[in-house]
């Protein structure tokens, strides 16, 4: 096992690690991505049947299953490519525009 | 396998890979290295050594496959020569990047073009900005104790950058010289098992190696890699010690008596001085016998260590030199012989400077003979001459 | 707990800083899935390396490891060799990699792993050029696709030459199983992805996976014109199983959608429609694409 703590460093009081060496922590999430988007995507939970194709075709990963079965966005890193829209087999999401 | 023996350099870089026990072996043939490759092959397939050998389709893959293993958490070892070091340029210079502990040999062979599988030093010289620590032997010992020494100090914590060892293609790869071969449980002592301490490749831990450095971070890592080559200076001198205290030389003559960044030979009071590295030190040490048995106050500085460059070893061993001759097996089109260069620079700023001159020689395999060296000593007392010489 | 049949944890993170509508990204999740905890993820350079490692920050919950553009095959051949010394064989060694390094400048390193037999999969994220790089032509692009180093014009009908065929080629290697899949039938890939992992020695799979920004398309298109490809037959679903092909979709030539539907779909056969329609070249793609097809239900049919 690495002692992650002994492999930071400072330079120009920035810190980095000996060789980039990163923990594999998913840390990108720091950015939220949903700042990118033009259209946001709504479920009609009528509608939805809990198939969960659209949490499979996600490309962000970023589609969760609700407690009662059915899926819902996760608008801080959705970037609104509208594929769950697209493939709903029963049509229970619309993209709709962003209002800035 | 211990004691005295003779064997061929190419052998004794051999044994010394099996005493460091490597997880992995990945190596491609190249003249003059395939002795050395081979032996270790035969040590596998003997059960002498425990380790994967990973027969390659090229040194590319080679360092490549060197790059996985070492990232994975286990001690590594490639070899190679000329085109080959060529081929693996991109990734030396990732190697270093990524701080890996990689252990090469490098046999020194020129350049194509044209092909020609003889000795000279442009194939590691072209390589001295890939961030690696090199060393260049004089002597089969010094390719075995050297070979030993580089995982010691690869590996250390404050360096974590890999390493070659040069010598010369078939001047000193394929010559028979005795060698002192140490037990096993010595070098398991001086050497002990590798623990990765910055990079592993685990699920039970998983890292990202390798990732993209953006502008905002690419100078500061680089310099945290510049300075560890740089600060390694000390470690080397630390492990040579370590080195030459455990293991004193068992056979006359082929070996410093104490491992260091240089070696003096005769320098005490000389008035002019040779420079060079590898083999042909053998070859200027005895003619530099020869001259002070006529009166000349001359004598040798051989450079052990390369990369990081010994700059207070070399000023501190060519104080009160007043003539210095550089003789190199490479050069730099368009410029200079690379280490006349970083020699002249070095003192730039001293108080005292010797003239400096910079003979290349020996380039293809051309052979260095006593005639060579006795020229140029006379130009260089003579003032024969000016700049930059080829030594036909 | 699973949905649909893919295990729920992600290795991929969001956040990460690929395109909307990214085929690859979407690629990247079923391979983890099916990779699980117990793997180590070797990456070359390309799309998926830049937009998952921004330094500081990584996408990844998995051991990764990028080196080069063209020696992923090599350093997975290296990890193995390490895992196998260390003897921790049961972990998974899979390669993510685009198709230009794998069709162009990793091939030899590629065929070289293979010819090894190291104990690893290899899966090809194609997107039949080199995108992160702004769109230039591959090994794998398709013919007729305008890309900027084989733009259509007065003079040119976009790349000239066919798409390499890399799989049979692994498979001459004696690879014991090599496939092709599609996000367009993510669960499909899911399991082929699965089996070649499962699978002892080197295994490969092409997995294609939409650019809407190289290939001009409507990022919500991703999925719908993935599958297409698939049911015009540009791109079949297949597999070879110790030497002998299975084809999955489509399974006769009769069921084949034409192959314009597909290509309509996309700005880089653009040229093809406007401003004159070329007759010539999407019957030359529809009737090679037909071939191809044909050639292997023969193989199936054969037994080959």
């Amino acid at each position: 096992m690495i002692n992650f703590e002994n492999i930071k460093l400072k330079v120009n009081d920035k810190e980095i690690t000996i060789g980039a060496v990163l923990e594999s922590n998913g840390s990108v999430s720091n950015l939220k991505t949903g700042a990118w988007r033009s259209k946001r995507p709504v479920t009609n939970l009528e509608k939805c049947t809990g198939c969960g194709v659209c949490w499979s075709l996600c490309p962000e990963g970023c589609i969760v299953k609700r407690d009662n079965g059915k899926f819902e966005t996760n608008l801080d890193y959705c970037k609104g490519c509208g594929i769950c829209a697209n493939e709903c087999p029963t049509n229970a999401i619309e993209m709709l525009m962003e209002e800035k | 396998m211990e004691g005295k023996t003779i064997m061929e350099a190419s052998h004794a870089v051999s044994e010394a890979v099996k005493s460091v026990k490597p997880g992995v072996v990945a190596a491609y043939p190249i003249t003059p290295q395939t002795h050395i490759v081979e032996r270790i092959s035969e040590f596998i397939a003997n059960s002498e050594m425990d380790c994967e050998y990973i027969r390659v389709e090229s040194e590319f893959g080679a360092i490549s496959a060197c790059l996985g293993a070492s990232a994975t958490g286990v001690r590594t070892y490639t070899s190679t020569a000329a085109q080959g070091l060529a081929l693996m340029h991109e990734v030396l210079f990732i190697a270093s990047g990524m701080r890996l502990p990689i252990g090469m040999t490098v046999a020194n062979r020129a350049l194509s073009a044209p092909i020609n599988i003889w000795n000279d030093h442009q194939d590691s010289i072209s390589a001295r900005d890939c961030g690696w620590i090199q060393f260049y032997a004089e002597t089969a010992q010094e390719c075995y104790d050297l070979t030993i020494m580089q995982f010691r100090i690869s590996e250390d914590k404050r360096v974590l950058l890999p390493s070659m060892v040069c010598l010369d293609g078939f001047t000193l790869t394929h010559l028979y010289e005795p060698v002192y071969i140490l037990p096993q449980r010595k070098v398991d002592e001086f050497l002990p098992e590798y623990k990765p301490y910055h990079s592993i490749l685990d699920p039970e831990q998983p890292l990202t190696l390798g990732p993209i450095g953006f502008p905002s971070h690419y100078m500061e890592l680089r310099y945290s890699q510049v300075k560890a080559l740089d600060d390694s200076i000390n470690v080397i001198k630390e492990v040579f010690d370590e080195f030459s205290d455990s293991f004193p030389p068992e056979i006359e003559n082929s070996r410093p008596e104490r491992y260091y960044h240089v070696e003096d030979y005769k320098l005490e009071d000389a008035e002019i001085a040779f420079v060079a590295m590898g083999s042909v030190c053998g070859t200027i040490k005895v003619m530099v016998d020869r001259l002070r048995k006529k009166g000349e106050r001359v004598g040798l500085l051989k450079l052990i260590t390369y990369r990081p460059f010994p700059k207070n070893a070399i000023i501190d061993s060519l104080r009160g030199v007043k003539k210095v001759a550089v003789l190199e097996k490479a050069i730099s089109p368009g410029g200079n012989g690379p280490v006349f260069d970083e020699i002249r620079s070095l003192f730039y700023d001293e108080m005292e400077r010797p003239e400096i001159r910079d003979f290349i020689i020996g380039l293809g395999g051309r052979d260095v003979t006593f005639m060579h060296i006795k020229k140029i000593y006379d130009m260089v007392k003579n003032d024969k001459g000016e700049g930059l010489e080829w030594i036909f | 707990m699973a949905i649909l049949g893919l295990p729920e944890e992600e290795y991929f993170s969001y956040g990460h800083r690929a395109c909307a509508g990214c085929g690859a990204a979407l690629a990247v999740r079923l391979i983890t899935k099916a990779a699980g905890r117990n793997s180590i993820i070797v990456e070359p350079t390309g799309c998926i390396e830049v937009v998952s490692t921004p330094y500081p920050e990584t996408a990844w919950k998995l051991p990764w490891v990028h080196g080069a553009f063209e020696n992923a095959a090599s350093i997975a051949s290296g990890v193995t060799s390490a895992l196998k010394h260390l003897g921790k064989e049961d972990v998974n060694v899979i390669v993510i990699a685009g198709d230009g390094a794998t069709y162009d400048i990793g091939f030899g390193h590629l065929s070289g792993a293979f010819e090894r037999g190291h104990n690893f999969t290899y899966i090809c994220y194609d997107n039949e050029a080199y995108m992160n790089t702004g769109i230039q032509r591959s090994g794998a692009t398709p013919y007729a696709a305008s890309t900027t180093t084989t733009p259509s014009g007065k003079e040119s009908i976009g790349k000239q030459e066919w798409k390499k065929d890399l799989v049979h080629i692994l498979a001459a290697h004696g690879s014991r199983y090599v496939a092709t899949a599609s996000i367009g039938y993510q669960i499909d890939a899911y399991k082929k992805i699965k089996r070649a992992i499962e699978t002892k020695g080197p295994t490969f799979v092409n997995l294609l996976a939409t650019c809407p920004t190289g290939w001009r398309t409507d990022i919500s298109k991703s999925i719908e014109i993935a599958k297409l490809a698939v049911d015009t037959g540009v791109f079949p679903l297949y597999e070879i199983v110790d030497g002998r092909h299975i084809v999955n979709r489509p399974k006769s030539i009769e069921e084949l959608k034409p192959v314009e539907e597909y290509l309509r779909m996309q700005g880089r056969y653009r040229h093809l429609f406007r401003p004159e329609r070329n007759e010539e070249a999407i019957n030359f793609i529809q009737q090679r694409v037909k071939e191809n097809l044909r050639s292997l239900l023969e193989h199936v049919e054969k037994g080959l």
